[in-house]
């Protein structure tokens, strides 16, 4: 095998390798990145057995072949390779090394035979479709801080994808909690999803799928089976098995007769929030909220540290009511509003919150309230 | 060389025997007056205790612990001879030695006498950290002026007070820091005093294996093994980023450790790190229903001792022993920290139900760690489980209700299994 590859399109695509690739794993082959050069391209395929990405580049390709070298030291070589440099790999069949070189720069890695290379099995997928980058991006952007770390809770450790009924008809929507706050997120149903099977993205997953997201345009092929889905774009495609376990019925959670409604200005509202918090070091630290008549005093007391009060006009016209939230929980989901106001609903200071952007339903969040 | 008298507590310069009442009993070193970490280890703690009470015990081998399934706890010099060892099982022990004479822990009397041998510590410095009943570190820094004697002899004077006054026996380790003070009371044992200087500590350390560091287990040794570390000096041959790379923040450690150096403090207040309970059974069992009902009872207790210490913990762990002495365990952390048993048995049981071992077990332990103050624990409720927020409350009045009228008041159902 031997071909020549630019430095910026070979950093690229052994970044998104290198990232899917486990740190600690004990079996030395999914260490490694398998190359493989062939016509007008190579090919990276990284895996830790559940996710698997592909990523292809073009390059100019001497002697077609194929071999595996370790994804994190490739990388920091490329890294570390002056910009615009051209970098030629090259394997000589039963050396057992690859060579690198750019300029005067000259490497050789140590390789394992790509037949050793497990290639994740491939998936009858039962619903393929079309859809933005931007959809996409907003639907896990918006849900993934729910996500659940808790492994006996294993069902809630990924964004729970299917489709629903919507408030304009069907929609594909995502939704993400760890039992504390959940977010359901709603987007208009591609073309071809409609028979999609509802399935767990696992957090990883999500935070590689990311990485695809970045351009508002691109189409993303979708396909999705009981145990697997696959996001692809034309150069990379990143495959994942599938969270083995049932997502909760979580539509029972979220409040339908909360009445006590207040609007706020986000951003405002979370810096007042990040404010008031700062006295406390506590790890669950519990912001009170007081609501009277266009009024909110936001307050901590922590006993050992301190005490914090901060005033805030907002449009309020109910009840008074004092509820307590995680700090960290109302910053997230308010961080989640980027256009109109924040509109909570509220039913009493033991129940479930809601909170949307505006009276957007696409996007609506809720969130337990913390004796206070 | 500074020399000192374990008898009559002389300080003379050299000679093998006490210039003064002639005893052998003396410990000379270079650095024996200008060391004040120290580590005091009681010899056969239960056991001498036992001799001293029942003097018809006093030539026989005598070995502490109980129950058909238990194990050693203490074996007496006698008995040790025989090659019984602490944590053996009984059978083996009896086997080795079928004359000893086997009593069952007394508790409260240890107790009693560890008291007693904290009160004289705390008459030679106030920088106490006691490990177990009977052993502490002592760091005597900087009280030779007040005492108007240098450490040694404060601390051959406590070991002397000890025999004297309750009849039990302990070995000193006198040295720079608590790993070589801990290292150096096992030096000379029972009744012994071992003293490691500043000038020694590599030399000394040298050949030693790696095994007696204190704290390194069974997996650290098989990881140290498996890098081909089985000497300090081994261990001195790597980089101190190698270490870190390999081992973690143990791996720091080991690279001072390897140079002899251990800067921790002998702290009187070792901040709790773990709550856990753990229960041996009399006979192995795989019964899920049975072992549920020892998950709860474990949970129930972890939670009074996190309730009664006002802190909580974020992280549950399910330690599983099958027959076969392999041990099993299980953590997992939860998203806040929880005193509740409730919360913890649930998750413990969550843990059991995945363990992917069918069993048998003969022992299983519940605890809590990752710990912070209780306060801003278990308030906030859980989406998914709303019925949590009332078994929470049963919970708190639970515990109401036993602190008035004892812990047998009130019993959950599980209990009884």
């Amino acid at each position: 095998m031997k071909f020549s590859i630019e430095r910026g399109t070979l950093l690229k695509a052994v970044s998104q390798a290198q990232s899917v690739v486990e740190r600690r794993n004990t079996i030395p082959i999914l260490a490694n990145v398998l190359i493989e050069a062939e016509g007008d391209g190579v090919q990276f395929r990284a895996t830790d057995l559940d996710v698997e990405v592909v990523d292809r580049a073009p390059a100019q390709v001497e002697r077609a072949g194929a071999t595996t070298v370790s994804a994190t030291t490739l990388h920091e070589i490329v890294r570390k390779l002056p910009d615009g440099a051209l970098v030629t790999l090259t394997e000589d069949g039963g050396a057992g090394r690859l060579t690198v070189e750019a300029g005067r720069s000259n490497f050789s890695l140590a390789t394992l035979p790509k037949e050793d290379f497990p290639v994740m099995a491939s998936s009858e997928y039962t619903a393929n479709f079309s859809a933005k980058a931007a959809v996409l991006r907003r639907l896990f952007d918006k849900s993934k801080f729910a996500i659940s770390t808790e492994e006996t809770r294993y069902y809630l450790n990924g964004v729970y994808m299917h489709v629903a009924d919507g408030e304009d008809g069907k929609s594909l929507r995502c939704v993400a909690t760890d039992g504390h706050r959940l977010a359901r997120i709603d987007a208009p149903l591609p073309a071809g999803a409609e028979d999609m099977p509802g399935v767990i993205v696992p957090r990883k997953t999500v935070g590689e799928l990311r990485k695809l997201l970045d351009d508002d345009d691109m189409d993303i092929a979708v396909s999705v089976s009981e145990t697997k889905v696959r996001f692809a774009t034309p150069e990379i495609t990143l495959t994942s098995k599938v969270i083995d376990g049932t997502f909760p019925d979580y539509t029972r959670v979220i409040p339908a007769g909360n009445t006590r409604r207040l609007e706020v200005d986000a951003s405002e509202f979370a810096r007042a929030v990040d404010r008031v918090a700062t006295v406390s070091s506590e790890r669950s630290r519990a912001v009170k909220m007081q609501l009277d008549q266009d009024r909110l005093v936001l307050s901590v007391n922590a006993p050992d540290s301190g005490a914090a009060e901060e005033e805030l006009g907002v449009a309020y016209d109910d009840d008074k009511l004092e509820i307590g939230f995680n700090a960290k929980y109302l910053l997230e989901i308010a961080s989640q509003v980027d256009r109109e106001n924040a509109v909570f609903l509220f039913n009493s200071s033991g129940d479930p919150t809601l909170m949307r952007e505006g009276n957007d339903t696409s996007a609506v969040y809720v969130v337990m309230p913390m004796r206070v | 060389m500074p020399a000192l008298c374990r008898d009559c507590l002389k300080s003379f310069d050299t000679g093998r025997r006490c210039p003064a009442c002639g005893s052998p009993r003396t410990v000379a070193h270079p650095e024996l007056n200008a060391l004040s970490i120290a580590h005091m280890d009681c010899d056969a703690f239960y056991a001498s205790v036992e001799k001293r009470d029942n003097p018809e015990l006093a030539e026989k081998p005598v070995i502490i612990g109980g129950g058909r399934r238990g194990v050693v706890s203490t074996a007496c010099y006698v008995a040790r001879i025989r090659g019984v060892r602490s944590a053996m099982p009984m059978f083996k022990a009896l086997e080795l030695c079928p004359d000893a004479v086997v009593v069952r822990p007394r508790m409260e009397v240890y107790a009693e006498v560890s008291r007693a041998i904290r009160a004289m510590m705390e008459d030679l410095t106030p920088a106490i950290e006691p490990l177990s009943l009977d052993e502490a570190f002592l760091d005597l820094t900087g009280t030779e002026r007040l005492h108007g004697a240098p450490p040694a002899v404060m601390l051959a004077g406590l070991v002397k007070r000890m025999r004297d006054e309750l009849g039990v026996t302990g070995s000193i380790g006198l040295s720079h820091n608590k790993f070589l003070a801990k290292v150096a009371s096992d030096l000379d044992k029972p009744h012994g005093f071992a003293v490691i200087g500043q000038a020694e500590t590599m030399d000394f350390l040298a050949d030693k294996p790696v095994r007696m560091i204190w704290g390194v287990g069974q997996a650290g040794q098989d990881a140290l093994d498996r890098a081909g570390i089985r000497t300090f000096t081994d261990l001195r041959r790597w980089d101190r980023e190698d270490l870190i790379a390999r081992f973690g923040s143990m791996g720091d450690r080991l690279w001072h450790l390897a140079r002899g150096e251990d800067h921790r403090r002998v702290s009187a207040h070792a901040p709790v790190k773990s709550i856990s309970n753990e229960t041996t059974f009399h006979e192995d069992t795989g019964d899920p229903n049975l072992l549920d009902g020892h998950i709860w009872r474990l949970a129930e207790k972890v939670a009074d001792r996190a309730k009664a210490k006002g802190l909580a913990g974020r992280v549950v762990t399910l330690k599983l022993k099958r027959a076969n002495h392999k041990l099993l365990t299980r953590r997992t952390a939860l998203s806040d920290p929880t005193q509740l048993a409730d919360r913890i048995y649930r998750t413990a049981r969550t843990l059991f139900e995945h363990r992917n071992d069918p069993g048998p077990y003969r022992l299983l332990g519940v605890g809590i760690s990752d710990l912070s103050s209780a306060e801003g624990a278990d308030l906030s409720g859980d989406l998914l489980d709303p019925d949590a927020k009332k078994r929470g409350a049963a919970e708190r009045a639970t515990d109401r209700i036993r602190a008035r009228f004892g812990d047998e008041a009130i019993l959950k159902g599980r209990a009884l299994r």
